[in-house]
């Protein structure tokens, strides 16, 4: 098994018109994943490389194809209107890769998806993988492995370097989560978690954080308290220096609070495994696999 | 991005939020004729640097006529002006607003942040004004009150209240707290704030409620819907080099170490100069030239970092996953080559076309020291700075 998407997915690609959304369309499909329709306002009637029919609103998309599943690749003032989109009309999961949109109105995207069905992986994330079934996001699918290891983080590349250690060493992987390095997400730590908890599959969970907020500290009291799989963490930003954002909008040590020292003592405490070095996170993984 | 505490006065008013009456001034006679405007009586002038804690630094004082504000304002403009936020380094001084002394019965906090936990924002006040609110969180947290918004509706009246009440405030200063309060959540969610901090918020004995200081932040990923905002950048006071950075789109905050890096995505460049620090280094810089990579941006980034003198050696650690190795091996070498780099270039590419990459490197002429991990990476590096 796996979680969140598999061969069951049936995606619709918001965006699919345009540059970055044509590009991993293709990618997406050529891993297997199977894209069922796209989505551009306008361009409804129009064929994709001549095989995956455009709609101009998602509602038709999910009549025509049975979407239900989502991934958005729109400018970042349209990317709120199209997560609301795809949550109005009920898809499992919307995987928001685009970044940049403002704070409040992803407050209020929150607080609506707080009561509904859908899943929001995102947004300004790599999105989600479930090696040797379905790829929804912009990873290098040939990296991964299929596999029991779940790996959640709040990055994208630094989770291809983990995935990749683990691959180089044997270890495949179950389903790999890129939750979003905003302050505000659809899919937490905790989320993540639970999920890969209740997979049969999933052996053991690679937890990928960095500094800013507290969602790793909640993690670690999730794992000390409901998980009965290791966790194993690697928390970067050792060396950020307070005040300042590192890249990601959320990865701010703000007020003293948020630094990887306290989150690494706190998962520590929580009997996670904690990787000093972001190069022994496959290693790692092993010797607590044995 | 950070805006001066005058320019945030400025759009308070604009919503209607109570602040003392004053102006921005650039040099002491500007000083002189602001104190008078104010009605010739007392004022303050203070130092307008991004950066808190500037009145126990000497960045704020006193003046009791016009003649005065203009001393003031002497000693102040151009003062390098040193806080426990700028670091030993200081500030220096070339903006300062000149403000009407006021007849202050409390000092008070308010503030609204976003709580991360809840994906909510959090209306804060306290009657430690003065004091930096994460001190009082830490010593006094039953100080704190706390109201949290729902973003489909906003702050509500009796919210407002709630914590007018808890203040103290009765009388006019009741009635004007609960409208300061409220004109503040406004004016944060209009300009897309991150932060809004009045500290201290202040009670006048004539029963007036004002900001006496204004913090206030705007979320950087809003700033498309705000063009008048984008103006109010104060490139002096940031490091010339990030300015630079930002022109080519570059993810660069200037760090003090001599281990320059250039990484594509926030969370591996983070992770790398971690790595350079536990291999006994120290990282020159965080420099995200973003997942794509290309040619370009990794030229950019080396004459950003180039533009560093302390940087003694170079890492570059990009994971090619729908950008080929291969490519950026060709950029890094065509950069390398027109900018003419002298100081030791440690590669680690890793990803598609990987194998391919480390070809061209080899084959380049150039002096490259190619690692194959992330961890040998790092070891070369300070093998580098050894020799």
């Amino acid at each position: 098994m796996s979680i969140l998407i598999d061969k069951n997915t049936r995606l619709v690609v918001q965006g699919i018109t345009g540059g970055e959304g044509s590009f991993h369309t293709r990618q997406m499909i050529e891993y297997g994943t199977n894209v069922v329709a796209g989505v551009t306002p306008g361009k409804g009637g129009q064929k994709f490389d001549d095989k995956v029919p455009v709609y101009n609103t998602v509602a038709d998309a999910v009549e025509k194809e049975g979407a239900n599943a989502a991934i958005i690749f729109v400018p970042p003032a349209f990317a709120a209107d199209a997560i609301l989109e795809s949550a109005g009309n009920n898809l499992g999961v919307v995987v928001c890769i685009a970044e940049g949109i403002p704070t409040l109105d992803m407050m209020k995207i929150y607080q609506y998806l707080k009561n509904r069905s859908t899943r929001l992986v995102g947004p300004n994330c790599p999105g989600v993988i479930s090696p040797g079934k379905a790829k929804v996001g912009i990873m290098p699918g040939f990296i991964h492995k299929q596999g029991s290891v779940g790996v959640v983080s709040r990055s994208g590349t630094l989770t291809y370097e983990a995935v990749h250690q683990l691959t180089e060493l044997g270890i495949g992987q179950t389903t790999c989560i890129g939750i979003g390095g905003d302050p505000i997400i659809g899919t937490n730590f905790v989320d993540a978690l639970s999920l890969y908890e209740k997979d049969p599959e999933t052996k053991a969970v690679v937890m990928i954080g960095e500094i800013g907020g507290s969602a790793e500290e909640e993690a670690g009291l999730f794992v000390k308290e409901n998980m009965s799989k290791p966790v194993i963490s690697f928390i970067a930003g050792q060396t950020a220096p307070p005040g300042r954002r590192m890249g990601h909008a959320g990865a701010i040590i703000a007020g003293g609070k948020g630094t990887a020292a306290e989150k690494m003592s706190v998962l520590r405490e929580c009997g996670v495994h904690v990787c000093e070095s972001p190069a022994e996170i496959g290693a790692t993984v092993a010797k607590v696999l044995k | 991005m950070k805006i001066h505490e005058y320019q945030g006065k400025d759009i308070l008013r604009k919503f209607n939020v109570p602040v003392p009456k004053g102006s921005v001034a650039f040099s002491p006679q500007e000083a002189k004729t602001i104190a008078k405007e104010l009605g010739g009586g007392t004022v303050i002038v203070k130092a307008q640097i991004h950066a808190g804690g500037r009145g126990k630094g000497g960045g704020v004082k006193l003046a009791k006529n016009p003649e005065e504000a203009e001393q003031v304002a002497k000693q102040i403009i151009g003062m390098n002006l040193v806080t426990h936020q700028t670091g030993p380094e200081g500030k220096l001084v070339r903006r300062i607003l000149v403000e009407q002394g006021l007849d202050i019965e409390r000092e008070l906090y308010a503030g609204i942040v976003l709580d991360r936990v809840k994906s909510q924002l959090v209306f804060m006040v306290s009657t430690e004004g003065g004091m930096e609110i994460e001190k009082v969180a830490a010593e006094m947290p039953e100080k704190i009150l706390k109201e949290w918004i729902d973003p489909a509706v906003g702050f509500q009246a009796y919210q407002a209240r709630k914590v007018a009440f808890g203040l103290g405030l009765t009388g006019d200063q009741f009635k004007n707290g609960v409208k300061f309060l409220m004109a503040l959540y406004k004016a944060y969610v209009a300009v897309d704030a991150s932060l809004a901090e009045i500290n201290p918020l202040v009670v006048t004995k004539d029963g007036k409620v004002l900001a006496l200081d204004a913090k206030i932040n705007i979320d950087d990923n809003a700033l498309y819907r705000h063009k008048d905002i984008v103006e109010l950048r104060d490139l002096d006071e940031e490091e010339p080099l990030e300015v630079e950075a930002s022109k080519y789109d570059l993810n660069y905050i200037k760090l003090d170490g001599d281990v320059g890096c250039i990484v594509n995505g926030a969370g591996l460049a983070m992770a790398t100069m971690d790595l350079i620090k536990l291999a006994g280094g120290e990282p020159a810089n965080f420099l995200d030239v973003g997942g794509g990579a290309s040619a370009e941006t990794v030229e950019n980034g080396f004459k950003i970092i180039l533009g560093d003198p302390t940087v003694k050696a170079v890492l570059i650690n990009i994971f090619g996953g729908i950008v080929r190795c291969d490519r950026v091996a060709t950029g890094v070498v065509q950069a390398a080559k027109n900018i003419g780099i002298s100081i030791p270039m440690i590669i680690r590419l890793a990803g598609t076309n990987a194998e391919e990459a480390s070809v061209i490197l080899n084959d380049s002429g150039l002096k490259f020291l190619v690692a194959n991990s992330f961890e040998e990476a790092a070891q070369r590096v300070v093998e580098a700075l050894a020799n």
